[in-house]
């Protein structure tokens, strides 16, 4: 995309830096009843984000009569309701397994196969460079519905249907966004760097482990945890290549329950989001202990998109 | 602005020389994994895809034969594809208005704050972005259901008989709106960071001009960020025409929402994916795929283009 292109050639600083800075608080000089105003929209704002989350929590300690009461404190607290649910989907430890495996080796192999492609497109010179990061930059337009037939039909051949290997083993081949935003910081690094590691004779891979990698390590968790989540809430591909129930990730898991009647057939709701929540939370703790990486690389993806 | 590395600057060919070689090949070391994926997972499916989309290939009857363009004629026939289509873009012309008014308002808010509160609200705001979209879809169907949270809270408002958002066909597309909008937070970070980029002694120089604040906003913010605007708008929309996990969870996906309401909300790639995943018409799902591919390469082009009358860059 050339508006892209023209963006991302714009500013070579990591982008990291800039948000951070950006927090700094500006001097006050609103008027206070305004101030309270603003104020008070924003916990409007918050309410409405945070409580259907409560809520969801919540219920699934509730007991199957009273899930859709309104307040966020369950009486009484039905702790059996977890290991209710886990004595009618026997698989649920299994497809959290199953997550954790699938996410770990996606955000892995993402990361440093992004990184090495990044650093081709950042620190080698050869012809039709920039022709080929925009074809690049083209690909993350595709849309995947397009593409998503012939994978099925490429893995079912190569005889990895109804494993969990086609749910992360195309990350080996980096993926055009990451390749796009470490590229950026690659590019922010300074020249002199290379060309010293260069005359203590290191090979370009040594250069790429040793120097540009330590070097970016901030950029690196950002694609880590970006992919980590991406790969832990995606339904499309494990609903598309797994066909036993115990090779499911939790959203895959999730939505058969949803589907079964055995649990939300008989209005038993509060196991359904028990089920929720157990697919949630680890996301949430992720955000939490990772928030600066997540808040940091979606808006340097705006300001370098 | 720093200085392009100055890589291609006025040199021609100066990649003949043997140091110059080398560099060469080691480049194309570097890229060859992205190479390798491109052309077996993009640029071969792409192919593939447009081959198998001019046949009639189905694995569980074993049937591959050379049909032309049947299957696009097909759909450009089939109703249920139009209205998919037609909810898809119904959805897309809401959720993406709402997305970024929402966005930009919640920006602007956290911009008057500033400081501390601000990065504790973003946070907040962002939550519902990290929840798994089958988990979302799960949350609504708790939310939105006839007794749910959201029907209560329109009763306490004085609402009546508030709809049954999930099982009548005429709220169950206002129900998905509702629940897309939820997810604004990535939007809204993206803004905020941009809004704070604005040099603030532009607005000093427009209120000693005597600008409002609705005139400093239309003048002074939009320009500044029009580009990540730009940005948000184009994902989004993109995003939006591909919307499946949260509706399939909610609708498609589970048998017990019942025929109408899996009718009324159906979209495009939900239905592409009922054609190429479970009754494995992979030819005709095929064809679905590029009239995907059309509508928003379309829509993207017409986006590149008006925005070249209201998107600033810097550097022009």
């Amino acid at each position: 995309m050339a508006i892209e292109e023209q963006r991302a050639d714009r500013s070579l600083v990591p982008g990291i830096e800039r948000p951070a800075a950006a927090l700094e608080p500006r001097p006050r000089r609103i008027p206070t009843l305004q101030q309270i105003l603003v104020m008070a929209l924003l916990i409007v704002f918050a309410v409405i984000f945070t409580y259907p989350m409560l809520w969801l929590l919540s219920a699934s300690l509730k007991p199957a009569t009273q899930v859709f009461s309104a307040s966020l404190i369950p009486d009484p607290i039905m702790w059996s309701n977890y290991p209710d649910l886990l004595a009618q989907a026997r698989n649920f430890p299994t497809w959290f397994t199953n997550s954790i495996i699938v996410s770990g080796l996606a955000g892995i192999t993402v990361t440093l196969s992004s990184a090495f492609v990044a650093f081709g497109f950042a620190y080698f010179r050869f012809p039709y460079r920039n022709a080929i990061f925009g074809i690049v930059l083209a690909t993350m337009m595709l849309p995947g519905a397009v593409t998503m037939i012939p994978a099925f039909l490429i893995w079912q051949e190569l005889g990895f249907y109804n494993t969990l290997t086609p749910l992360w083993a195309g990350n080996l081949f980096a993926s055009a966004f990451y390749i796009f935003m470490l590229r950026q910081f690659f590019l922010g690094l300074p020249r002199e760097l290379f060309e010293a590691a260069r005359v203590d004779g290191a090979g370009y891979i040594r250069m790429w482990r040793s120097v540009a990698l330590p070097l970016t390590i901030p950029a690196l968790v950002v694609v880590f945890v970006f992919e980590l989540k991406a790969s832990w809430t995606d339904l499309v591909k494990p609903l598309i290549f797994l066909r036993d129930v115990d090779l499911f990730t939790l959203p895959r898991g999730l939505l058969s329950i949803v589907a079964s009647a055995a649990i939300t057939g008989e209005g038993h709701f509060e196991l359904l989001m028990a089920a929720a929540v157990i697919t949630t939370l680890p996301m949430v703790i992720l955000f939490f202990l990772a928030q600066r990486y997540f808040v940091e690389g979606i808006a340097t993806t705006g300001s370098k998109g | 602005m720093t200085a392009a590395k100055g890589t291609t600057t006025g040199r021609q060919r100066w990649w003949s020389s043997p140091a110059m070689r080398r560099e060469m090949r080691w480049g194309l070391v570097f890229l060859l994994p992205w190479i390798i994926g491109f052309v077996v997972f993009t640029a071969g499916p792409m192919i593939w895809s447009l081959v198998i989309s001019m046949t009639d290939y189905d694995p569980l009857r074993g049937n591959v034969n050379f049909v032309g363009t049947a299957n696009y004629e097909r759909m450009l026939a089939d109703p249920t594809a139009r209205r998919a289509l037609n909810n898809t873009l119904f959805f897309t012309m809401l959720n993406v208005p709402g997305t970024v008014i929402v966005g930009l308002f919640l920006a602007l808010l956290l911009n008057r704050v500033g400081g501390r509160a601000a990065g504790l609200f973003r946070t907040v705001f962002y939550l519902p972005n990290v929840t798994p979209a089958v988990a979302i879809g799960v949350l609504f169907l708790l939310v939105l259901h006839g007794q749910g949270l959201l029907n209560t809270l329109l009763r306490a408002v004085g609402v009546a008989n508030p709809p049954f958002w999930l099982t009548d066909p005429n709220w169950v597309m206002p129900a998905i709106i509702i629940m897309a909008l939820w997810t604004t937070g990535a939007s809204v970070i993206i803004l905020f960071a941009a809004i704070r980029n604005v040099p603030l002694d532009m607005y000093e120089a427009a209120r000693i001009d005597g600008a409002n604040g609705w005139q400093q906003f239309k003048s002074i913010t939009v320009p500044f960020i029009s580009g990540p605007l730009f940005f948000v708008i184009v994902v989004n929309i993109i995003a939006s025409l591909q919307i499946f996990t949260e509706v399939w969870a909610m609708f498609q996906g589970r048998p017990s929402a019942g025929p109408s309401a899996q009718r009324a909300s159906l979209m495009y790639v939900p239905y592409l994916f009922q054609r190429a995943f479970q009754d494995f018409q992979l030819g005709y799902a095929s064809a679905l795929a590029w009239g995907l591919f059309v509508v928003v390469l379309g829509i993207t082009l017409v986006q590149l283009w008006l925005s070249k009358r209201w998107v600033y860059y810097e550097d022009k």
